[in-house]
């Protein structure tokens, strides 16, 4: 089955991008399809890769960037919520991309479920 | 497999809801929900915009922010029916706990009971919660 | 009517979301609580009580690492509440028809 992720939160504040992270690992282990994750309101932090967690702790920006990398996974940073914060190209980690809006429609559409995760 | 998922493209059309159930400029929930409704108006699926709880206070009319500097954005659901977004469900349990009725609203909307409002959520496809 | 499965993530002694979740799931929808939600399903708290009268009404799972992650493992759960890890998770969202996060 193929899914999409919507991603409300950002990796500090509260738990929702943990939670989709690991809801993401176990539908892939159960072959099912990611068609993609897309990052809204502060979710587009999940994608800042001057980000610096303590070493003891986990890194989602880096854990989302190897996910996609070894799966292949569409990682859409909403422009609108992205400009308005100050989430830039330039500091995008690798396997993210910057798109527009109708890429969350679009991925309701693609996927047979979408699951909306956030505060 | 249920009949839609074997088809492909552009031509699906898909029942999404919006649910709306925080208040405006206390967080940015509302004002981004919106920006999405408009976008999705453009895909030609079937949109429906739900508002209850805290969320009917969207919909308040003579809403003025010039006392705390955030944009007064709920002149933009009159854009709504511009775009074409004629499916907007108020749940009346929500209004009326909150003392209000549909003449305290910017926009005419469909007032509808917490049963035509279950009814209306297990006729989605997709449901995006903000 | 599409299955729904109702995900909740609030604690039900801050927010609302359980009391807009019981009232808007229709019977044969699911409920499954994660993160802070999972609060819900500690069988002697005062809110067990709203989650027994519903356990007819629908199917309820609790998400087993964030019932660990809270130190609520060693504590009684609500007889009804099925617990499932992440794959129970996946499962549910493939075996409803659409799912709904009660913010």
């Amino acid at each position: 089955m193929k899914f999409s992720i919507l991603i409300k939160q950002g990796p500090f504040t509260h738990q929702a991008s943990d939670s989709a992270y690991h809801f993401t690992v176990a539908a892939l282990a159960s072959g099912h399809e990611i068609f993609r994750v897309f990052f809204y309101n502060d979710g587009v932090y999940n994608s800042n890769r001057l980000s610096e967690p303590q070493t003891d702790d986990r890194n989602l920006v880096s854990l989302w960037s190897k996910l996609a990398a070894e799966h292949e996974i569409d990682l859409v940073v909403c422009i609108a919520a992205a400009q308005r914060r100050g989430v830039k190209e330039e500091i995008l980690e690798q396997g993210f991309r910057i798109s527009g809006l109708g890429q969350l429609v679009e991925a309701g559409i693609e996927a047979d479920r979408t699951i909306v995760f956030g505060d | 497999m249920e009949p839609w998922e074997e088809e492909e493209g552009p031509e699906v059309v898909k029942h999404f809801m919006y649910v709306n159930r925080r208040a405006p400029y206390g967080t940015i929930f509302a004002h981004e929900c919106l920006e999405v409704v408009l976008i999705s108006a453009a895909f030609e699926q079937d949109v429906s915009v739900a508002f209850m709880d805290d969320g009917v206070y969207q919909l308040k009319k003579n809403q003025d922010t010039t006392g705390i500097g955030m944009k007064n954005f709920s002149k933009t659901y009159r854009a709504l029916d511009d775009y074409d977004v004629e499916k907007i469900y108020v749940e009346k349990e929500s209004l009326d706990a909150r003392g209000l009725t549909a003449d305290d609203l910017i926009i005419p909307v469909e007032v509808v009971s917490t049963q035509a409002m279950r009814d209306l959520l297990g006729q989605q496809d997709v449901v995006i919660s903000s | 009517m599409n299955r729904i499965l109702h995900i909740v993530n609030k604690s039900p002694t801050d927010r609302r979301a359980f009391d807009t979740c019981f009232r808007m799931a229709k019977a044969e929808d699911s409920i499954l609580l994660i993160e802070d939600g999972v609060y819900a399903a500690v069988a002697n708290a005062g809110f067990a009580s709203e989650v027994n009268k519903r356990l007819d009404d629908f199917s309820f799972y609790v998400l087993g690492p964030d019932v660990a992650a809270r130190g609520l493992g060693d504590i009684s759960l609500i007889d009804g509440i099925e617990v499932v890890d992440y794959k129970g998770f996946v499962d549910l969202v493939a075996e409803n028809d659409v799912t709904q996060s009660w913010l």
